[in-house]
């Protein structure tokens, strides 16, 4: 069998071209924007509350991390509106905003060498929602012609990639929430096989009533209506998890293009790794440490480089407990500062890797990682979990960690770029 | 034509090779690798009727349906309780694949075998039918979710699909779900073989699934016209380039393959039936569901997928069409060939299964990929079945109604899908390409 880190065989990661960040959009349940979401999150400013989408009193979960401020009639042409879900209308303005913050200009830009590859997890839900109800209720006469493509998984890729004229190769990855950090890397990728740009995240949503059926499902969604206590990863009464929609898209580049205009940069893709569980009942490892592992040496730096963990921080004991452990064995007790921000969010699903990135560089610009809110550590997990307020620290190399349900594990090592 | 300058190989690197070494398919009318061979060598069509629900308020009522029962195929109660129909036929697709492959994935290295299955509408068959109970017919817009099924997340979200197959054959490397509407089974085959080049894996549980023949697909499609309403004749009802063409047959199945590292795969001694010698993907960032007349970026996903594959377009010995029937599908290829073939495209012969087993959505660039696969094991390219009344706008060679046997080094596989996704692949005999 051969070692958990096996570095890839072809290139040496010194032969490769570097991917660097050099745009964020980004839009949260806790701030519209870059520097709202930043300011707020830097002040543990939760966006969590009573769901206001829809009336929630008949669930057993009835909190979620909504984007209440958005409105897509101020940011897109009105006749986008009843082709797209709302989650794909939060994509848009959020692919507008990462292309303003990089300084990019699709249109004096050469359109084969710009792709788009998004995440997603349930497509646009609320629109098939809609449809569904339309041909149940009404009859299949009543069912839009936008249907066809307004709901499923790659709505927000296609219509991105329409909007800003991008016609280079694209995609769309769906592996839950593990599915956000993957395609920063299949960014990457496609930046080292020669595309100078890439348009990469997620932003998602599946709040409405037809979602909150199928999540319930998950047996995984916190039913505890006070906010302050519901989504408490690591705590020892953790009961599970808030959901929230939004997240992130970043303009990926080629460090040498992005250098030659000029670009600022936030950071570097610098490593990333993926893996799956073994079956249930197996009596095998977990997957994640060797994700984490993968990561590190593709990245060339080992445990000690790391700076601060950003945690999928499930609020599941036992999956708490799996990372918690895979942290600990490698960084030792205590061993790195470890934070979880989307406890002011809920979990984004596809959108809460790419978010957890964005914040990731941000923290690195600023020299300070974000807190977890609501928890304190718990000394039975033996993490050095940020809490209360932001830590200021000299902050070089950044690791994220994002699983998806059914086994997916990710991991991705963001630098500075410098 | 523009092209983006990229290196094909990096200096001082060895460039790892991907081959087929296991194919599993289950298509309309062809459950089983061997079943799917001889319908499509025949020239059997497999459109009919629908049975599944009452198709009498639709448009279009035609589709290529599977005759399947999951325990038949060794799925267990459970199994068949929490997956979605395009799940049972992935797992199902996946084993076969695996069994045809000779590897034992006992001895294999879990770690270094992955999965990626693409998909563009996951569990839509599944969630048409639980909607229905919890919002009681659409009747409660707070859906009653005690209603729901156990296993609903899974619908939800259909990286399920992956982690079935992961479960079914003990992949623990990497495992994701690519959905990029039609062009989805192409471009998980062509993400999986990435995967195994760059290092990531060394055996990827590759292909593509969709079981989307349910009243809410069948209504989208009416709503844009993009079915076609040939109830009359349904078994003849899907008409590639053909003059009296009007919408495709909606299809559903899966196909998935074994993809090893080459050297690796002939160290051990597995039968290799073609190497993914190239592959491209471009968008044409036009419209969602439509398409420019130009074909410009299929065009140019051939030509990056030919370059990938260090073959000039003279080459091919075969294309395997996307072929969906559709008035501007059809037209938007045809001129896609001329533009990166050149005049080579009127010389090798094009052909669409679609004819026979039908647009399987995401599913369909996997399934004709095994067709090409087993087209080259066995010497013969499949026909376009239905194809009587030329149209001026489609004056290729769609080898109509009857197989030819011919030779096949090297084929090339296309796709178009919603969203604007033109992807290519190219297939070879190993020893034919260049080292």
């Amino acid at each position: 069998m051969t070692t958990a880190a096996t570095l890839p065989v072809e290139t040496t990661t010194a032969a490769r071209a570097t991917a660097v960040v050099t745009g964020l959009g980004i839009v949260a349940p806790n701030g519209l924007g870059t520097e709202a979401f930043w300011a707020a999150t830097l002040e543990g400013r939760s966006g969590i509350g009573p769901v206001e989408r829809f009336d929630p009193a008949s669930y057993p979960a009835r909190l979620a991390g909504e984007v209440s401020d958005f409105d897509a009639t101020e940011h897109l042409p009105s006749r986008l509106l009843p082709q797209t879900d709302h989650m794909t209308r939060m994509a848009l303005v959020a692919a507008d905003w990462a292309l303003a913050d990089a300084q990019v200009e699709p249109g004096e830009t050469d359109s084969f060498g710009m792709g788009v590859v998004t995440a997603s997890s349930a497509g646009g839900f609320a629109f098939g929602q809609n449809e569904l109800k339309a041909l149940w209720s009404q009859g299949s006469k009543y069912v839009s012609a936008y249907q066809s493509f307004a709901w499923f998984y790659a709505v927000n890729t296609g219509q991105i990639s329409i909007r800003h004229g991008m016609r280079g190769p694209s995609g769309v990855l769906v592996a839950d929430q593990a599915g956000g950090l993957d395609v920063l890397a299949q960014a990457r990728r496609l930046i080292r096989n020669g595309t100078p740009l890439v348009v990469s995240g997620g932003v998602d949503s599946s709040i409405c009533p037809w979602g909150w059926a199928a999540l319930l499902t998950s047996g995984r969604l916190s039913t505890d209506p006070d906010p302050a206590t519901a989504y408490r990863p690591f705590h020892p009464d953790a009961a599970g998890h808030v959901v929230g929609e939004g997240g992130a898209l970043l303009i990926v580049e080629d460090a040498a293009s992005a250098a030659a205009r000029g670009a600022r940069t936030y950071g570097r893709i610098a490593g990333y790794g993926t893996t799956f569980d073994p079956r249930p009942g197996s009596g095998r490892e977990p997957g994640l440490r060797r994700a984490i592992d993968l990561a590190l040496a593709d990245a060339g730096v080992t445990a000690a480089d790391v700076d601060v963990v950003f945690a999928d921080a499930a609020a599941v004991p036992e999956l708490d407990a799996t990372e918690a452990a895979a942290l600990r064995d490698l960084f030792g007790v205590r061993g790195v500062p470890v934070t979880a921000p989307k406890t002011m969010t809920g979990r984004l699903n596809s959108g809460a890797g790419p978010l957890d990135v964005a914040t990731a560089l941000l923290s690195l610009r600023d020299q300070v990682i974000p807190p977890t809110v609501h928890v304190e550590a718990d000394p039975g997990h033996g993490l050095d979990l940020v809490t209360g307020r932001p830590r200021e620290t000299s902050l070089r190399t950044v690791l994220v960690l994002a699983r998806g349900y059914g086994g997916f594990n990710s991991a991705l090592v963001v630098t500075r770029a410098d | 034509m523009h092209s983006t300058p990229r290196p094909s190989t990096q200096p001082g690197t060895v460039k790892r090779r991907v081959v087929i070494t296991g194919i599993g398919v289950l298509a309309p009318g062809g459950i089983g690798a061997k079943n799917f061979w001889s319908l499509l060598s025949e020239g059997r069509t497999a459109t009919r009727g629908i049975t599944f629900f009452d198709p009498s308020p639709f448009r279009s009522r035609v589709a290529a349906e599977i005759d399947f029962d999951p325990a038949d195929h060794g799925l267990r109660p459970q199994e068949i309780r929490r997956m979605d129909r395009a799940a049972q036929f992935a797992v199902v697709a996946a084993r076969e694949a695996l069994a045809d492959s000779g590897l034992d994935m006992a001895e294999g290295d879990p770690y270094r075998t992955g999965v990626c299955l693409g998909s563009a509408v996951g569990a839509t068959m599944g969630l048409d039918q639980e909607y229905r109970v919890v919002s009681d017919d659409g009747r409660l817009e707070l859906v009653d979710h005690e209603y729901a099924v156990p296993h609903l997340y899974n619908h939800l979200v259909p990286s399920s699909f992956a982690v079935e197959v992961a479960w079914a054959t003990g992949a623990e490397g990497p495992a994701t779900v690519v959905s990029t509407g039609c062009t989805s089974g192409l471009d998980a085959v062509g993400h999986a073989t990435e995967l195994i080049r760059e290092g990531s894996a060394d055996v990827m549980i590759a292909g593509a699934t969709d079981a989307p023949i349910s009243p809410i697909t069948m209504a989208c499609f009416d709503a844009i016209k993009a079915t076609t309403p040939r109830h009359d004749d349904p078994a003849h009802a899907s008409r590639p380039f053909d003059g009296t063409r009007n919408g495709f047959v909606l299809g559903e199945g899966s196909a998935v393959f074994v993809l090893e590292e080459l050297e690796s795969a002939r160290r051990r001694g597995a039968h290799i039936y073609a190497e993914i010698a190239g592959f491209g993907s471009r968008c044409n960032a036009f419209h969602m569901t439509g398409l420019r007349p130009d074909g410009l970026e299929m065009a140019e996903a051939i030509r990056i997928a030919l370059d990938e594959a260090r073959l000039a377009p003279e080459a091919i010995d075969y294309v395997n069409a996307h072929g969906s029937g559709t008035k501007q599908n059809d037209r938007h290829e045809t001129a896609a060939f001329k533009l990166s073939l050149g005049e080579h495209a009127r010389r090798t012969p094009v052909s669409s299964i679609k004819s026979m087993v039908g647009h399987s959505l995401g599913a369909i660039g996997s399934i004709e990929i095994a067709a090409c696969a087993l087209a080259m094991e066995y010497g013969v390219v499949p026909p376009t079945a239905n194809l009587h009344t030329p149209d001026p706008e489609c004056d290729l060679d769609y080898v109509p109604l009857t197989a030819r046997e011919r030779r096949l080094d090297s084929v090339l596989s296309v796709g178009s899908g919603f969203g604007g996704f033109q992807s290519a692949i190219v297939l070879s005999r190993p020893e034919r390409s260049p080292r």
